[in-house]
């Protein structure tokens, strides 16, 4: 079984989003980028299926600048294989043209399944794992955890797919196939920055030469803009000893006191 | 314009409140643009929400009783070929992600994820905003003729359709599938009911630590309350999944919600943003929860949670 693992970086949520001079686009170069933790989630499920059944994995990303640490820690944590796809790509690429490119690699690429998170933070024109299962014309699903290897004696991939309130279904699936991935067996695992810098030194990414962005379905941003404040909160300014009064305060007013 | 389609969803046999969402604005937007809406549905459990869903036409989905992905695509792709559509109305569900991005691809259009509304554009075709980064930016968008749209559940209200009048025209897809279901797995409702609880003390990854959870049952048991949770609380295996609130897990309507270390990322919102009261501490003062809570406070919940249940200890 060869799984490719697509992974890729986002904004680092925790700072502030400082937007472009047009006011359509984030100031890309100002921001600080963290793998998207879905992509975690589907690598440390991929991960895990080696360990249990033995299969190949390979984390493949798109070059769009400073994704080497990334791909190179996606071995450190034990991925057999790094795929960097190089080509004239960079941040403000919207995900249709990066799904494109990705599908284009993994149509010939002899992979049986494909994995990555179920969704990123900046996916407003559709979630990877849907645009390539419909680019590849391949079986996919979304919101996939428990993914199982050999699930019967004809190959296929067993995985359960999570809907609200709870409720879940198991399938089972011909390869190739497409996984968003919304949560590993077990948390992702963690390896220490001096591990990966050690695999940086004796570890090789593979470059494979990808296809030019195309302009097909683009979405144009007329805006992009801070919520607009419509309800914000009331705010208690203070220490934590006098939020706690003002929430005892509150807590009487409502009668919610026990 | 060709037709709006909506997906419809069932919810325990009826149709989803979200489905009720997308098709009153799919009614109020077809007249705009001089079309129709058709409804499509899932099986024979969908017939009657079909009927009754105010759309021009329904499409029911014959031998769809249960939910295989491949199988709903291709028949939304085919409808979607069929009649032209012009614009495609998904919830932002696990169908929503499944079926909109997939069928936007196959059939080279273009696609408008996690939107929150939705308007006829003025020379052109639609107009939306989408939530994006958690909720921390809104993107407003063109939505070409021909798009795919999901919508986050409950970003606008729904009226009430009445009366049976759809004609729903039966579709037959081919039933051979590469994706088989094996079963379906019903919720573990687990020790506690949290959407029966009055006060919650919701947690989330701002708890940093599963020792710390401590405080938050401690403060639970002071407050009379149940301790509920954001998803990544029970992915890390700190609390069961029964006690998660959001999109995968409740949806809860306390008369308390009291968010602690949440940042209110839309899926955690779509599980409680209808509580009567909610408390918001977040050390972020941009963390997108305070644009739905009542009160607010980005103290350290490390500090406050033993404080108040020491107030709430002393008080008796
Ligand atoms: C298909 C799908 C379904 C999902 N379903 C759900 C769902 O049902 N429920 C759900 O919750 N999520 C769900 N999610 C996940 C969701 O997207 C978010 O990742 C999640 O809600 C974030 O949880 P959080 O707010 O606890 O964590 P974070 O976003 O990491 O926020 C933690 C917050 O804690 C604050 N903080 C940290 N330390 C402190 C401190 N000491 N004091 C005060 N504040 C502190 C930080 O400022 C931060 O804002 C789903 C995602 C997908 C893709
Ligand atoms: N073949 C399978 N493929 C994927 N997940 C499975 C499979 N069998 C069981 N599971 C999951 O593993 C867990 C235990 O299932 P069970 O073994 O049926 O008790 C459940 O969460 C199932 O969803």
């Amino acid at each position: 079984m060869r799984i490719a693992v697509l992974v890729k970086d986002v904004p680092d949520l925790v700072e502030e989003l400082e937007l472009d001079e047009s006011g359509r686009g984030l100031a890309v170069d100002d921001l600080s980028y963290v793998p998207s933790e879905w992509d975690d989630q589907a690598l440390e499920e991929a991960l895990l299926l080696k360990e249990a059944s033995g299969a190949h994995v390979s984390a493949v990303a798109l070059d769009t600048g400073d994704i080497d640490n990334m791909l190179y820690a996606a071995l450190a944590k034990g991925a057999d294989r790094a795929v960097k796809l190089v080509g004239d790509y960079d941040r403000t690429m919207p995900g249709r043209q990066r799904a494109r490119i990705l599908a284009d690699y993994l149509a010939g690429a002899g992979y049986d399944l494909i994995m990555t998170g179920v969704q990123a933070v900046d996916d407003l024109d559709g979630q990877i794992a849907g645009l390539l299962g419909g680019m590849l014309g391949w079986p996919h699903a979304s919101v996939v955890r428990d993914v199982a290897l050999g699930a019967d004696a004809s190959g296929a991939v067993g995985f359960v797919q999570e809907y609200a309130g709870g409720r879940m279904a198991e399938f089972r699936s011909a390869t190739p196939l497409v996984l968003g991935v919304q949560a590993a067996k077990k948390p992702p695992r963690y390896v220490p920055i001096a591990r990966i810098r050690q695999v940086s030194r004796s570890a090789t990414l593979e470059e494979v030469e990808a296809g030019a962005p195309t302009s097909e379905s683009l979405l144009a941003i007329e805006r992009l803009y801070r919520p607009e404040a419509q309800g914000h909160a009331t705010m208690w300014e203070g220490d934590a000893a006098e939020v706690a009064a003002a929430l005892m305060a509150l807590l009487d007013e409502q009668h919610l006191r026990s | 314009m060709g037709p709006i389609i909506v997906v419809v969803e069932l919810q325990n046999d009826a149709m989803s409140p979200a489905t009720g969402e997308l098709l009153t604005r799919a009614r109020q937007l077809a007249p705009a643009r001089s079309t129709r809406v058709v409804a499509l549905g899932f099986g024979e459990a969908a017939r009657a929400s079909l009927a009754a869903s105010g759309a021009d036409d329904a499409v029911l989905v014959l031998g769809a009783d249960a939910y295989v992905p491949t199988r709903a695509e291709a028949a939304l792709r085919q409808v979607m070929h069929d009649t032209s559509a012009g614009l495609v109305l998904l919830a932002n569900t696990t169908m929503g992600m499944d079926l909109g991005a997939a069928s936007a691809a196959a059939e080279g259009r273009p696609m408008v994820a996690y939107v929150t509304s939705l308007a006829a554009a003025e020379g052109g075709a639609f107009t939306a905003t989408s939530q994006v980064y958690a909720g921390k930016l809104v993107a407003e968008v063109a939505v070409p003729e021909g798009s795919v749209v999901t919508v986050l559940p409950g970003s606008w209200p729904a009226e009430e359709t009445v009366g049976s009048g759809t004609p729903v025209r039966d579709l037959a897809v081919p039933s051979e599938s590469a994706m088989e279901l094996v079963r379906t797995i019903e919720p573990d409702t687990g020790d506690v009911d949290i959407t029966r609880a009055d006060v919650l003390v919701s947690v989330g990854r701002g708890i940093q630590d599963p020792d710390n959870l401590e405080l938050a049952d401690e403060l639970a048991e002071a407050l009379g309350a149940v301790v509920s949770c954001s998803r990544p609380v029970v992915d890390a295996g700190w609390l069961p999944r029964a006690r998660q609130v959001g999109k995968s897990g409740q949806t809860v309507k306390p008369k308390l919600y009291l968010a602690l270390g949440i940042s209110g990322a839309p899926e955690h919102l779509q599980g409680m943003k209808d509580s009567e009261i909610i408390v918001a501490v977040n050390s972020d003062p941009a963390a997108p929860i305070f644009e739905v809570a009542h009160y607010g406070a980005t103290c350290d919940i490390l500090e406050l949670m033993p404080l108040l249940t020491e107030r709430l200890g002393e008080a008796g």
